[in-house]
């Protein structure tokens, strides 16, 4: 933990919005602070100034710092900052940004995840626009996107971006690691107004309840109430037969996503596009998800160049009865929204349907007919639920049918 | 010593006299009126030329030298060939070689593969430069190391200034695919095809000298022919240029996702606000950006069965996909950026050269860009008054030449996707740092975090009420690009003014000092 010099961050010709700090810790001679940076006519004394600052509240009178910068904004100085100090000195100690107002906003149970655009927590360039690309939710990712060595610097960045980058509604997600290094995870980003905790590789009730416990002990700490949600991730054969433990492990689960690379793998099979592979376990997740009432998720499609492979497997989802995706690239989110909205002919069908139920309830009648065929009890509800979830979507003005604020 | 100056009608304070003669200061739009007459070259008489027409002979040198190159000349020089362009750095290692001194050097516009030509700034071989310096040069320029002040002017403005006899050009030196030994030339065939030759038009009428160098001679006659031959003194044969670099094998539209949403948003605006019609005329540039638009564009025309009637081009393979798929009428092209438009224009009957010569000057009875609905622009900034930049960035370094975009700012609409910052430097600014253009030509800013529409525009304001659009003011804007960013501090300038940037009159819009070194 005393070595002398830290390097955190990056630099290089393709490398944006992002910054390179080697820090060395002296005895004396000061502070000083050598920065190499295009942006060094318009921000050079604020970044000198910023570090000052950083430098004074972690006590620190004599250091060689050295910036090589490609425009990175503050929080991202400050966060690569205070993880070459935190390699040097073991200090838990943390130099938190302005959270910005627009970042208190909370979420419910059961709003959409139909899309939800994974960031890797390390990449600052990919952070700062990621609320633009109407994803339902962003997934700043601390485990498999995030190189060993580099954990403990991306769990700084992605508590900094929290407070810091404007996510324009979209759910706020972290993916933590497993064990002991996502526990640290919690600690640093549960504070941060987190909508939502992903758990990634569950296999049993046990994953999801060690990160409930270490969350309700979080937050009786910073005293926040604001819901914050689980969804587990299960990869691997035991993960699936233990799925409906782990969906009915806490309250707090509201989905259940399968991450089919990892399963797989653990099955011992390759990945298609067909999925046949994969099939009983998507099944499965499917059922015992609707049988513990939260939304199942399906995994992310890795192809991103191949969007009419994409098409395909949201249409073979959606109708497993999948409510949802993961997304690796923005360009895939228009794709996987349309793929599981219901269409135009699915949302007028369903609107005969229920306003013909309704009429018969004011009839007082007990059958429901549409024309000449009978309709039974459970297509009217899923009727229903087609058109909430069209009226949600804003394919149908809400004040053609009443709905019910059920689930 | 402060050079006297005053401040023009756009509020920044020029100099009145630039490079030893008197210049004229910015007026505002449509203020200026020249008098006078047409500058004319000399005139020649066919009893100094060869009695068989056969113009050609053995090397650059000898041309240069026949020509009479001294010491103080113009010389000018087109850029067809881009970075590929083998001869514009070849002519003044002659130069330098024969000992001349003091060169105006006049090109259409500078790349990267003229860097080596700092070593001939530095030792005085040139003196000055007059048109777009890009990368180390405009560095080299910015830290005040060139001996004249440098020139920055539209691609319109720089046939304004060669018709007016702001410059006169001793000797052009044309690079040419195809030329006959009479001097005509076309811009296709050959080796080295670069497609048109527009820029070279203004240089060869009226150039006192005029060398056409080209890598395939043919037989008489050059057909169709760019440049006239009894406009030409000589004709060398010798390798132009590099052909992997004179056009792109193929220009791609951006991948990124954040310069896509801007493209999408470009788009549905231009629907939304009814610009996009049956029979528009368009015309946007060949960056990823723009070439994403307008394939969004494509679509939308195909879907509703429309066309637009014509486009101006630089042209590139999606305007020429547009062409033969029936979603355009005409391509006027002023250069072509690829492989396939290069094809076009040899093919395509609908597919014309048309020089900015005859589209872009101000001082002439026509401005083609003014026929143009719609405008697809870039810019380095823009600030709050909707003024644009395009040849510093806020650093206050010169890296870019205008190109036609003061030209085009003519144009019914004119519409500027930017990212709201680039890297941590913001796009939309309090003052432009360098004005290029004035706010009241510039229409609409889309941002991917909203749209600013310029309040001199009731009519596009109305237009897309209602419509769902993220509109903006250009404050906000700014401010929100600040809050992201950090509130930046200004570039720092010594006095010493370094380049003169002229409106589309030849009258002074700004100037460019010289970087304060830290």
């Amino acid at each position: 933990m005393n070595k002398t010099i830290a390097v955190t961050g990056n630099a290089g010709p393709k490398v944006r919005s992002d910054c390179e700090i080697t820090l060395q810790l002296n005895n004396g001679g000061g502070i000083t602070i050598e920065l190499i940076s295009k942006v060094k006519a318009l921000y050079g004394e604020s970044i000198a100034d910023l570090c000052r600052q950083i430098f004074g509240f972690y006590g620190i009178s004599n250091a060689d710092l050295k910036i090589n910068d490609s425009g990175a904004l503050p929080f991202v100085i400050a966060a690569r900052l205070e993880a070459a100090i935190k390699k040097l000195t073991g200090t838990d100690r943390e130099y938190l940004p302005d959270f910005i107002p627009g970042n208190s906003y909370t979420t419910t149970r059961d709003r959409f995840r139909l899309t939800r655009l994974y960031i890797p927590g390390n990449n600052p360039s990919l952070m700062i626009n990621a609320g633009l690309h109407s994803a339902d939710g962003i997934i700043l990712d601390l485990e498999d996107s995030v190189a060993p060595e580099r954990k403990d610097e991306a769990r700084i960045l992605v508590r900094n971006a929290l407070r810091s980058v404007n996510f324009h509604g979209a759910e706020r997600m972290v993916r933590i690691n497993q064990g002991s290094p996502g526990l640290e995870d919690l600690d640093a980003v549960v504070p941060q107004n987190v909508n939502l905790i992903l758990i990634p590789k569950c296999e049993d009730q046990e994953n999801v309840r060690i990160a409930d416990r270490r969350i309700t002990d979080i937050r009786k700490r910073t005293g926040s109430a604001n819901p914050l949600f689980l969804m587990p991730i299960i990869e691997s054969a035991l993960g699936v037969e233990n799925a409906f433990e782990i969906a009915k492990a806490s309250d707090n689960v509201v989905a259940i996503a399968i991450g089919l690379e990892d399963y797989t793998s653990d099955i011992g099979v390759q990945r298609t596009n067909e999925g046949l592979e994969s099939l009983y376990a998507r099944t499965r997740l499917v059922n015992t998800a609707k049988a513990a009432s939260v939304q199942p998720i399906d995994s992310v499609f890795s192809d991103v160049a191949d969007m009419g492979a994409l098409e395909s497997a949201v249409r073979i989802s959606r109708s497993l009865g999948f409510e949802g995706m993961g997304c690796i690239h923005p360009r895939q989110i228009a794709v996987i929204k349309k793929g599981f909205a219901p269409s135009a002919e699915e949302i007028e069908r369903a609107e005969k349907i229920v306003i013909a139920w309704e009429e018969a309830v004011k009839k007082g009648l007990s059958v429901v007919a549409l024309g000449s065929k009978m309709i039974d009890p459970p297509v009217v509800a899923r009727a229903q639920k087609t058109v909430d979830l069209a009226i949600r979507m804003g394919l149908l003005p809400a004040d053609r049918i009443d709905i019910e604020e059920s689930r | 010593m402060r050079a006297k100056s005053v401040i023009n009608a756009a509020g920044r304070e020029v100099p009145v006299e630039i490079n030893g003669e008197p210049v004229i200061p910015f007026k505002g739009v449509g203020k200026h009126r020249p008098a006078g007459k047409k500058h004319a070259p000399s005139i020649p008489s066919f009893v100094d030329y060869p009695t068989d027409d056969n113009k050609v002979i053995p090397s650059l040198r000898e041309a240069l030298k026949r020509c009479g190159l001294r010491s103080g000349m113009t010389i000018s020089t087109h850029h067809h060939l881009r970075d590929g362009d083998l001869i514009s750095n070849t002519v003044f290692d002659i130069a330098s070689g024969l000992g001349v001194k003091d060169l105006v050097w006049f090109p259409s516009a500078s790349f990267p593969c003229n860097e080596p030509l700092i070593r001939y700034l530095e030792d005085g071989t040139i003196n000055r430069i007059e048109g777009s310096m890009n990368g180390p040069l405009g560095r080299f320029v910015s830290e005040g190391k060139m001996k004249g002040t440098a020139v920055l002017r539209s691609h319109g403005g720089r046939v304004q200034a060669i018709q007016d006899g702001e410059v006169k050009i001793d000797i052009a030196v044309l690079v040419a695919p195809s030329a006959d030994p009479f001097g005509n030339a076309r811009g296709t065939g050959g080796p080295s095809p670069c497609g048109v030759l527009g820029y070279a038009k203004a240089d060869y009428l009226y150039a006192d000298k005029v060398i056409i160098v080209t890598d395939n001679l043919v037989e008489f006659p050059c057909f169709p022919m760019e440049i006239e031959g009894n406009y030409v003194d000589y004709v060398v044969t010798d390798n132009i240029g590099i052909p992997e670099k004179i056009v792109s094998g193929t220009t791609q539209i951006t991948r990124s996702p954040d310069r896509l949403l801007i493209a999408e948003m470009t788009a549905r605006f231009l629907e939304k606000s009814g610009l996009l019609k049956d029979g528009v005329a368009m015309q946007a540039g060949a960056g990823g950006t723009s070439l994403a638009i307008a394939v969004f564009i494509h679509e939308i025309l195909k879907e509703r069965g429309w066309r637009s009637k014509f486009g101006f081009g630089g042209s590139t393979k999606y305007m020429v996909k547009m062409l033969e798929e029936g979603q355009l009428g005409y391509i006027l092209d002023a250069q072509a950026f690829d492989l396939d438009a290069v094809r076009s224009v040899e093919e395509n009957s609908n597919h014309v050269p048309y020089p900015v010569f005859n589209a872009y000057n101000y001082h002439s009875k026509g401005n083609l860009t003014s026929m143009m609905d719609i405008m697809i622009l870039g810019a380095t900034e823009v600030d709050v008054k909707f003024n644009g930049n395009v040849v510093t960035h806020s650093d206050g370094y010169l890296l870019h030449g205008i190109g036609g975009w003061q030209n085009c700012l003519h144009a019914r609409n004119v519409i500027l996707p930017l990212p709201l910052f680039r890297d941590r430097i913001p796009v939309i600014v309090d003052e432009v740092t360098t004005l290029c253009g004035p706010g009241e030509l510039i229409d609409v800013i889309i941002t991917e975090r909203g749209i600013a529409i310029n309040p001199l525009r009731d009519d596009l304001l109305r237009s897309v009420e209602g419509s769902g659009l993220p509109l903006r003011s250009i404050n906000d804007l700014k401010e929100e690009a600040e809050k992201i960013c950090g509130k930046p501090r200004k570039a720092l300038f010594e006095e010493d003014i370094v380049a003169a940037v002229k409106w589309v009159d030849g009258t002074v819009i700004d100037v460019i000092r010289k970087i304060k070194t830290q």
